[in-house]
C-alpha cells in the first residue's frame, strides 16, 4: 500500500483514455463502476473539450456484482456500438473491473462485430497513466497493421528519393491532456515543412484508424514525446524498419539538433546554422542587459521526464541559471534523467510523493521552481515564484493563445513564462507600498508572495478599517463577525454597499441584519 | 401527493461516487483525516473533484491498494496498519480518522470494520477510527456524507434533553443564520450534526428532534430514528417556501405559535423576494432539465418552479428516497417527470430532443452541453456553495441565472471548440 496525498499520474485507464479522446472514429467501452465517470472531467474542463471523451462505462453496480456482470458489459458494447458506430472499438477495465475478471475483450472479440477491437490489459495495480497511453497507442498502433508486417519490405529513409518526392514523416505522441501538444504540433509540422518535408500523420493527436494505417508511407517517425510514442516507434522500427527520432526539439539547442537528427536520417542537406539561430527570440532576449539579473538564478526542476530535462538544459545553456534540483515522477525515464542531473552536479529525484518533492524544495531554496501543478501549491507555500512546465496541469496552463513549448515560437515562450515571475520582483515592491490601500484587501495579492505574514498584515489593517468607517458608522459586533464571513474576494464590495445602504438609511450602527438588508436592497 | 411521474431508468452513468463527498466533509470537521483505501483511481478521483484548490497538505488522502496487497488479505491489512501508523505519527492532530471503503476495498472484502475496532484499541484515547463505505458500486456523490454520518451515530452518547438537532453539512455561516433564527423562534438548545469538531459530537435521545438540511441522508435518518430521536417531517430549506416550511415544522414539533414564526421570518421573507425579483426576471418561463447528481435535485426544481417560474422538462435524480422526499414532492407541479437513475446516452438524447434553456449536470458533461449551444449549470456547485435559507434564496436563484444572463451577453449559440 501506499499511502499518496496527492498524485502526479491517474491510473492507466485514464492514459487509453487519453488516446480514445485524441483520435477520431474510436470508441472506448470502460467495465467500470459509476464514479470512474471523473475522468470525463479532465478533458472537459481542464481541456475545456467541446466534446464528450468517446467512452462508455459499463457501470456496474454492487448488485450486479452476484449475477451476471459480463452480460451487462456485453449489452453496453452492443449499445455503443450501435450509437457511435466506431471504426476501431477498444475495450478495457478499471481497477474494480480488473478484480472480477470478465475480460470484458475477450466478450467484445466474441460477439461478431467486424471492426478491428482492441483488448487494452492494463494492469492497474502496478502500472500508471503515461504507461497505459502508451500501451494503448502501441496496441492500436500493432492492431491495425500488423497484417501488413509480413507483406512490406523494411522502409529505407531514402525512399523518398526513389519516389520522386517530398520525404515524409509521421510525428507521435502528442495527446489530449498532455503539455502543450496541440500547439506543439503545429510549430514542428511548420518547422519540418519549411525544411521540405511534410507530414504523412499526427497520432494519436486528430489521428483516426485509417490514419494509423498509413503510418507505414512515411519514411521515418518523430517521436515527439518518448513517453506515449517510444514503444510503437520502436515496434515499427522492428516490424517495417522505420527510423525514429531521438532529439526532444524543446530550446534552441536542441531544435536546431533535432533539425539536423532529422536531416541526417533523411539524408538532407541542411539549412545554414546561423539562420536557424535567429528563428526564435530567445538568444538575444537573453543575452540583452536586462537579461543580466537572470545570471546564476537558482532553479528548481520537477516534472515528467521529457520536459524536466529539457527544462534543465535550457535553464542552464540558454538562460545562465543554475540548476539545484532536478527530479520527475516518470519512473520509466529514471535513468536519463540521472545522467542529465550528473551532468549538472545534483541528485536526482526519482519520487512520486510530492511532499519529497516540497521538501527538497525546501532544502534547495531555489528562486525560481519549474514544475508541474503540484509544485506550483508548493512554491506559492514557500512564497517562492513558479512556471509550469509539465503535466499534470491547471485549467490555466491550457491558454487560448498559441503558446507550444516546441521549436522556435516554444522558446521565446519559454522564455517569457519562466522570466516573468522573476520580474514581479517590482510589482511585489508596489504592492508592498500600497497594501494599506483600500484595494488591497486580501485577495489581491501577487500570485508570488503568498505567504502567512503578508495576509496577516492585510487581515490586520482592513480590521482597523472596519472599526472606523469614514462616515462615522460604526460596525457592531454582529455586522464585523457577518463581514467577516464573506468570501474576501467581494468583502471590500459588501462592506462598501453596506455602508453606504446605511448612510442612505440613517442606520447609525451597522449590525448582521443591517448587512443583509444591504445585500436585498443592492440585489 | 401530486400527480407526479416517476420512471426509473439504469444505464451507463455519469455520476461521481461516494468519495466526493470528503471534498466538503474534510472542511467542516477540520481535525478529522479521511483515509480512503481504495486505487489509484479513488485518488485521482478526488483529486480532480476537489478541482485542483488544494491550499495546504490537505486531510485527506488514499492507501493505494498495490499488486501484493491483492494477493493476501492478511498482508493487506498489515499494510493498512502501516500507513495509519505512518500518518498519524506525520499528523498528531487528528482526532477522528475515517476509513473510507472503495469499490476495491468492496470486492475484494477488506473488512475496514475489524481494521478500525483493533486500531481503536491500539490508538484508545488519542485518535478515534471509524469506517463507511464511499465506493462508487454502492453510492452515489452526497451518500458519502450519509455513510461518514451514520458511521459516526454509534459514538454519540444518550441524551434525554431536549434539543433540535440540524443534520447535514452546511456552510458556517448558514448554520450561525439559522441557529440564530431557531434562537429567535424559542428554540435554543439547537446543535448541529456533523458538528464542526469530530469529536464534539452532539449527545441524542428521545427528546432529539431531528431536522434534516439535506436530502440525501436515508441511512443517517434511519439510525437516528433507532436511537430514539424524533424526524421532523419537513421540505428541505432551499428557497423562500422550502425554508418557511422548514421553520414551521420545526416550531410545530416545539409547539411554538405558528403566528410567531410568520412574524419573524416576514421582513425575512419580504427582503428575499425583493431580492429574488431580478433573478425570476431572467428565469420566469424558461425551461429546465436536471440530470442526476446530488439528490437536491427534486428541491431545486421545486424551487425553481414555484419562486422563480421556469418550466420543469425534467427532473432527474440519482436516488430517490420517497418517504424524505414526500413533503417535496407535494409541493412540485402536476405531472412533473422525476427519473430515478441513469441512461446518460438516452437522457442526453431528451435533453437534445426538448432542447431545454438550462441544464443542470455533472462537470464532465458541462462543455460538451455548452458547444452543443445549451447552457449548464454544474451540480456540484450546490454542494459548495451557502444556498440554505431564506436569505440566501437570491444568491441560490442567481446561480441559475448567471449563464442565462451570460448567454444574453455573448450571443453566439453555437461554437466551434476545439
Ligand atoms: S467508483 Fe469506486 S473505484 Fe472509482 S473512484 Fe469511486 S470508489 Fe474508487
Ligand atoms: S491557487 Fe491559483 S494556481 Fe492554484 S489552483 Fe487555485 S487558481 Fe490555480
Amino acid at each position: 500500500m501506499e499511502l499518496t496525498l496527492w498524485t502526479y499520474e491517474g491510473p492507466p485507464h485514464v492514459g487509453a483514455m487519453r488516446i480514445a479522446s485524441s483520435m477520431k472514429d474510436i470508441h472506448y467501452v470502460l467495465h467500470a463502476p459509476q464514479g470512474d465517470t471523473y475522468a470525463d472531467l479532465l478533458f472537459t474542463m481542464i481541456e475545456r473539450r467541446g466534446q464528450r471523451p468517446p467512452v462508455t462505462y459499463t457501470t456496474f453496480q454492487a448488485r450486479d456484482l452476484g449475477g451476471d456482470t459480463a452480460e451487462l458489459v456485453k449489452k453496453n458494447i452492443k449499445e455503443a456500438v450501435e450509437r457511435f458506430k466506431p471504426k476501431t472499438l477498444l475495450v478495457g477495465e478499471s481497477c474494480t473491473a480488473e478484480l472480477i475478471q470478465d475480460q470484458p475483450g475477450a466478450l467484445a472479440k466474441g460477439m461478431g462485430f467486424d471492426m478491428p477491437i482492441v483488448n487494452l490489459e492494463l494492469p492497474a495495480y502496478s502500472k500508471k497513466e503515461n504507461w497505459g497511453a502508451s500501451e494503448t497507442f502501441y496496441q492500436l498502433t500493432r492492431t491495425l497493421l500488423k497484417e501488413k508486417v509480413s507483406s512490406s519490405e523494411k522502409i529505407s529513409p531514402l525512399r523518398w528519393k526513389e519516389l520522386g518526392r517530398r520525404p515524409k514523416v509521421n510525428i507521435l505522441g502528442p495527446s489530449l491532456l498532455g503539455f502543450r501538444c496541440r500547439d506543439d504540433v503545429i510549430e514542428i509540422q511548420r518547422i519540418l515543412s519549411e525544411q521540405g518535408i511534410d507530414t504523412n500523420v499526427v497520432a494519436p493527436l486528430g489521428a483516426s484508424p485509417d490514419d494509423i494505417e498509413r503510418l507505414i508511407d512515411a519514411e521515418i517517425n518523430i517521436c515527439l514525446y518518448p513517453e506515449i510514442a517510444e514503444a510503437s516507434c520502436e515496434w515499427l522500427k522492428r516490424n517495417f524498419g522505420m527510423e525514429y527520432t531521438n532529439t526532444i526539439p524543446i530550446g534552441i539547442k536542441n531544435t536546431i539538433e533535432f533539425i539536423n537528427e532529422v536531416h541526417k536520417k533523411l539524408d538532407l542537406p541542411l539549412t545554414n546554422k546561423e539562420e536557424l539561430e535567429n528563428k526564435s527570440k530567445l538568444p538575444w532576449y537573453s543575452k540583452s542587459v536586462d537579461s543580466n539579473y537572470l545570471t546564476g538564478k537558482r532553479v528548481f526542476i520537477f516534472g515528467d521526464g521529457t520536459h524536466a530535462i529539457a527544462a534543465a538544459k535550457i535553464a542552464k545553456e540558454e538562460l545562465g541559471f543554475e540548476v539545484v534540483g532536478l527530479g520527475t515522477y516518470s519512473r520509466e525515464m529514471a535513468r536519463q534523467v540521472r545522467a542529465t542531473a550528473k551532468d549538472l552536479n545534483v541528485e536526482a529525484l526519482i519520487t512520486n510523493n510530492y511532499l519529497e518533492v516540497e521538501d527538497a524544495m525546501k532544502k534547495a531554496a531555489p528562486e525560481l521552481v519549474l514544475g508541474t501543478q503540484m509544485e506550483r501549491h508548493s512554491a506559492k507555500r514557500l512564497g517562492i515564484p513558479c512556471s509550469v512546465i509539465s503535466t499534470p496541469m491547471h485549467v490555466q496552463d491550457v491558454p487560448a493563445r498559441y503558446s507550444p513549448q516546441m521549436g522556435w515560437e516554444g522558446a521565446n515562450v519559454i522564455f517569457d513564462d519562466w522570466v516573468h515571475p522573476l520580474m514581479m520582483g517590482l510589482e511585489e515592491h508596489l504592492i508592498d507600498m500600497f497594501k494599506h490601500d483600500f484595494e488591497f484587501v486580501d485577495g489581491h495579492q501577487s500570485h508570488l508572495g503568498h505567504t502567512a505574514t503578508n495576509t496577516n498584515n492585510i487581515l490586520n489593517s482592513d480590521e482597523k478599517k472596519e472599526k472606523n468607517s469614514k462616515e462615522g458608522i460604526i460596525w457592531t459586533e454582529s455586522g464585523r463577525a457577518e463581514l467577516t464571513k464573506v468570501p474576501f474576494f467581494v468583502r471590500g464590495k459588501v462592506k462598501t454597499n453596506t455602508e453606504k445602504y446605511a448612510i442612505l438609511r440613517g442606520i447609525p450602527e451597522i449590525s448582521d441584519e443591517t448587512l443583509y438588508d444591504a445585500k436585498a436592497y443592492f440585489n | 401527493m401530486s400527480k407526479v411521474e416517476f420512471n426509473k431508468e439504469t444505464g451507463p452513468r455519469e455520476v461521481f461516487c461516494g468519495l466526493t463527498s470528503i471534498v466538503w466533509l474534510h472542511r467542516r470537521m477540520p481535525d478529522a483525516f479521511f483515509l480512503v483505501v481504495g486505487s489509484r483511481t479513488c485518488a485521482h478521483l478526488i483529486q480532480s473533484a476537489a478541482g485542483v484548490m488544494i491550499f495546504a497538505e490537505p486531510r485527506f488522502g488514499t492507501a493505494i491498494l498495490e499488486e501484493k496487497d491483492l494477493a493476501g488479505l492478511a498482508d493487506a491489512h498489515e499494510e493498512l496498519d502501516r500507513v495509519v501508523n505512518d500518518l498519524i505519527a506525520r499528523r498528531p492532530e487528528i482526532k477522528t480518522l475515517f476509513l473510507v471503503g472503495s469499490c476495491p476495498s468492496e470486492v475484494i472484502k477488506l473488512d475496514l470494520a475489524t481494521v478500525a475496532e483493533k486500531l481503536n484499541k491500539r490508538f484508545l484515547g488519542q485518535v478515534r477510527f471509524v469506517n463507511y463505505s464511499g465506493s462508487g458500486i454502492e453510492t452515489t456523490f452526497t451518500q458519502g456524507e450519509d455513510g461518514a454520518l451514520k458511521a459516526l451515530i454509534p459514538l454519540m452518547e444518550s441524551s434525554n434533553e431536549e434539543k433540535l438537532l440540524l443534520v447535514g453539512t452546511l456552510a458556517n455561516n448558514v448554520e450561525d443564520r439559522f441557529k440564530k433564527i431557531f434562537k429567535n423562534l424559542g428554540i435554543s438548545n439547537i446543535e448541529s450534526f456533523p458538528p464542526r469538531q469530530s469529536t464534539e459530537l452532539p449527545k441524542i435521545g428521545k427528546n432529539t428532534k431531528v431536522l434534516l438540511t439535506q436530502p440525501y441522508l436515508s441511512d443517517t435518518v434511519r439510525d437516528l430514528k433507532h436511537r430514539g430521536c424524533e424526524i421532523i417531517s419537513a421540505p428541505f430549506p432551499l428557497g423562500i417556501e422550502g425554508s418557511t416550511e422548514w421553520f414551521l415544522a420545526a416550531a410545530k414539533a416545539f409547539k411554538i405559535n405558528e403566528l410567531k414564526v410568520h412574524e419573524i421570518l416576514s421582513p425575512l421573507i419580504n427582503r428575499a423576494k425583493l431580492a429574488l425579483e431580478s433573478h425570476k426576471e431572467i428565469l420566469k418561463g424558461k425551461r429546465l432539465f436536471l440530470l442526476p447528481e446530488s439528490q437536491l435535485e427534486i428541491s431545486l426544481a421545486r424551487f425553481l418552479h414555484n419562486e422563480c417560474e421556469m418550466d420543469l422538462v425534467e427532473v432527474g435524480t440519482p436516488y430517490l428516497n420517497k418517504d424524505l422526499m414526500k413533503e417535496e414532492i407535494n409541493l412540485l407541479p402536476d405531472n412533473t417527470k422525476i427519473v430515478e437513475g441513469q441512461h446518460v446516452e438516452k437522457q442526453l438524447d431528451r435533453v437534445r430532443e426538448s432542447n431545454p434553456d438550462l441544464v443542470v449536470c455533472g462537470m464532465g458533461l458541462a462543455n460538451p452541453l455548452e458547444a452543443e449551444g445549451i447552457s449548464t449549470k454544474w451540480s456540484i456547485e450546490m454542494v459548495f456553495s451557502p444556498i440554505h435559507g431564506i436569505d440566501q434564496a437570491a444568491d441560490l436563484a442567481g446561480l441559475f441565472s448567471k449563464p442565462l444572463r451570460r448567454n444574453q451577453i455573448l450571443t453566439t449559440k453555437t461554437l466551434v471548440t476545439h
